[in-house]
């Protein structure tokens, strides 16, 4: 897929890495992130396959030429291993999503169905309210919460990306339930600026 | 073989067993420790500083001149701040060094103890890598990492934080303990596809330049550049980091370019077919206004560093790998060729845009004084400089004969670094001359270190360029803020001879440009350090010039 601009004409990529399971490495690579400018979207991080080695993926937002050069800046870093712009790769990748919303005895079954649907799991339920577990593409779960936004939603947690690439070389279908996504045709380029900022 | 022994002595046996012979630094009470067994280990020479920031330029310029890493000792809290700016200015300029510095002990790190700062924390955006070390038996394997991380790929200053107490804990060093560092990747030979891509731009161009910048200074790669330089017949442009890296005397030599180089670099730069670049990261005092810079030529980018490319300009070939390894690849296939047309178009600028005129006058001019020195030293002295006009005069006036003479912070642009630089190049170099080009400015930001070339007998001239201002402000409040002049005076300064001498040191002046050739000859002469107070003109403009974020379309050659 192609680097993703979002609705600020930024541009998203995925990072796939490799780090050492060390004291600091977070800390290293949000620093790079803060001085080279470029915005976390969403990081998920945990241990490997690996011993004392983990992964982490992050979503980068930021104007493209600036985040083109993420991977180059983050494999500078000693305590990253290995690190892939899978963005333009065949990759699966999956975020989970708890969502806490307003369902009284009047409302319970139509946010069910919707469940059902969705087949996500029910893992609480409330006198006021139930949680449900989703997990899924990025349009899946925007989509369930844009549905479940008229009964009150009163949390909603995402974890942030995980991806890997496929293991497979017929090029997949793009993830989630939902394969439409209209506004990707809108995506725009950011304005080339003049003010370099050199003093 | 492993031995049992203290964290002191672990660490001065792995600085041992990595050459170490110099260490410039300051003690205080975390590192106390560590200073307690120096007298165990003579060939440790500890060089006693008088700020942590002179420790670090020190090591700075010890590293430049020598080629190897220069090593400084701090203590906890002030101690290791006073580094960064020294070790900033190694980052910018991807110098090798390591600096280790104490830390309170292991059980008050974090309870905000006397003389605790977060160094690591603190230098994270300023090293290469650094490390806290919480055990004796990991320092011996952090120290060769260090020392490996600091002298391989792109060079750069890594830090290691030691607690008071691990410096007395007793642990076991394994000298021959592989290192441990499963993601750093040492560049080397390029990719044989990148260099036969480069090899036929090159051999394809009318009007090829190269750009040499430090990368080949790092590299030790002069005889290669000359090489190739020589067989393809092509100009040479050195960046200002890469001054010395090709001799000036050099037919092909053709100066610096960019905000304050010769106009007919920056020209050539503009009007050739192809670029090739060697080690320089397309620094925005060289390429301006992106967008506009060399539009009309073709990019070779050969960088140990990958995250370089495309970083500022986008080039056709991208050559990745150890700088000598890539001439090694790359010269013999590069065609032995003349480019009589283009070569006698670049003697046609350089005779066009001299570019390097000094004002007739019969007061003393800054650009008499390094003119002189270069006359005088016959281009042979190691030079080290601060930042400002005195900078830039000695860049194009200086003409350099020797490789890797020229010690300048380029990068970051750090005021005061000539001092301390200047006492790391004479005691890696105590054989050859080291001349200090200073500002009164950064002169006064670091002059405490005359005491220790006093005290250390090290004969460092200083050539003080004093116009009583601060001569590169003086000059954009000019240019940039319609004259309205603000904090650019220094109607204080002490009287540099008095000063010199209260410091035990031969202090010198000169006034007028008939005396300049006797005191330098006498300050070569002296066998010690010497300080000259060289009274210049209050005001003069630095030229050529092209203004920030401008292009060569901007150039102001000479507005006299």
């Amino acid at each position: 897929m192609a680097p993703e601009g979002n609705r600020n004409g930024t541009f998203q990529r995925t990072i796939a890495a490799l780090v050492l399971d060390r004291p600091g490495v977070l800390a290293r690579i949000a620093g790079l992130f803060r001085r080279r400018g470029f915005n976390i979207a969403s990081l998920a991080v945990g241990r490997s396959e690996r011993p004392g080695l983990s992964r982490m993926t992050f979503v980068v937002e930021g104007p493209e030429e600036v985040v083109r050069h993420v991977a180059a800046q983050l494999d500078r870093l000693i305590d990253v291993v290995e690190v892939r712009d899978i963005t333009e790769q065949n990759i699966v990748w999956r975020e989970l999503a708890l969502i806490k919303v307003k369902a009284n005895a009047g409302e319970r079954g139509e946010i069910l169905e919707l469940a059902n649907i969705f087949r996500v799991n029910v893992i609480d339920i409330g006198v006021e309210s139930l949680t449900m577990e989703i997990s899924g593409g990025r349009q899946k779960i925007d989509s369930l919460i844009e549905l479940l936004r008229k009964f009150g939603l009163e949390e909603v947690i995402r974890t942030g990306r995980v991806a890997t690439l496929r293991g497979t070389l017929i090029e997949g279908e793009k993830d989630g339930l939902f394969q439409s996504d209209a506004s990707r045709s809108t995506y725009t380029l950011p304005t080339p600026t003049d003010e370099s900022g050199a003093v | 073989m492993s031995r049992h022994l203290t964290g002191s002595q672990i660490v001065c046996e792995a600085l041992l067993k990595e050459g170490v012979s110099v260490i410039f630094g300051i003690p205080g009470g975390a590192i106390l420790p560590l200073y307690g067994v120096l007298s165990q280990y003579p060939d440790l020479r500890h060089i006693l500083v008088r700020h942590e920031q002179g420790a670090a330029h020190a090591a700075d310029g010890y590293a430049r001149s020598t080629g190897t890493v220069g090593v400084a000792f701090a203590t906890s809290g002030p101690g290791s701040t006073n580094l960064i700016t020294g070790l900033a200015t190694a980052m910018m300029d991807s110098v090798p060094m390591v600096a280790i510095t104490g830390q309170v002990g292991r059980a008050a790190i974090g309870t905000d103890a006397f003389q605790e700062t977060d160094i690591t924390g603190a230098t994270m955006p300023v090293t290469k890598h650094n490390y806290l070390v919480m055990r004796a038996d990991d320092l011996g394997r952090t120290v060769h990492e260090a020392f490996h991380i600091a002298r391989t790929g792109r060079p750069g200053p890594v830090l290691i934080d030691i607690p008071k107490d691990v410096f007395i804990e007793m642990g076991n060093y394994d000298p021959d303990e592989p290192i441990d560092l499963p993601g750093y990747k040492v560049p080397g030979k390029a990719d044989e596809a990148q260099v036969d891509a480069a090899a036929k731009l090159i051999n394809e161009s009318e009007r090829p330049v190269i750009l040499a910048g430090h990368g080949v200074v790092l590299s030790r790669s002069f005889d290669e550049l000359r090489e190739f330089a020589e067989k393809a017949q092509i100009p040479v442009i050195t960046t200002l980091l890469g001054i010395s890296s090709f001799p000036e005397n050099h037919v092909l030599s053709t100066g610096f370019p960019g905000m304050h180089g010769m106009a007919y670099a920056s020209l050539a730069l503009d009007q050739a077919d192809l670029i090739i670049n060697f080690g320089s990261r397309f620094d925005d005092r060289i390429v301006g206004d992106a967008k506009r810079f060399s539009v009309g030529s073709k990019k070779i980018h050969v960088d140990i560093d990958p995250a370089e490319i495309n970083k500022m300009i986008t080039v056709e070939a991208p050559v990745v790998g150890n700088i000598k390894d890539v001439f090694g690849q790359l010269i013999p296939k590069v065609n032995k060729t003349t480019h009589v047309e283009w070569l006698q178009h670049i003697e046609h600028l350089k005779a066009e845009h001299p570019s390097l005129r000094i004002p007739e006058t019969d007061r003393l001019m800054g650009q008499h004084v390094v003119k002189a020195l270069s006359d005088v030293t016959k281009g042979q002295a190691i030079i080290t400089t601060g930042v400002g006009q005195h900078q830039m005069w000695a860049a194009q006036h200086y003409q350099f004969t020797n490789a890797n003479s020229w010690l300048s912070s380029g990068g970051l642009g750090t005021m005061g670094y000539e001092v301390p630089s200047a006492i790391g190049a004479q005691v890696g170099n105590p054989d050859r001359l080291v001349w200090s080009i200073c500002g009164d400015g950064g002169f006064q930001m670091t002059l405490m270190e005359l005491a220790t070339a006093v005290e250390n007998n090290l004969p460092v001239k200083y050539a003080i360029l004093n116009n009583n201002h601060l001569g590169m402000i003086t000059q954009w409040q000019a240019m940039f803020y319609e004259g309205d002049y603000q904090a650019e005076t220094y109607t204080g300064n002490p009287d540099f001879v008095k000063l010199a001498e209260a410091y035990g040191i031969k202090g010198l002046r000169a006034t007028t440009q008939d005396e300049l050739e006797g005191v330098i000859r006498e300050a070569n002469a002296h066998d010690g350090p010497v300080v000259i107070d060289f009274v210049i003109e209050k005001v003069d403009d630095v030229y050529p010039m092209i203004p920030a974020g401008q292009s060569v379309e901007e150039l102001i050659e000479d507005p006299n």
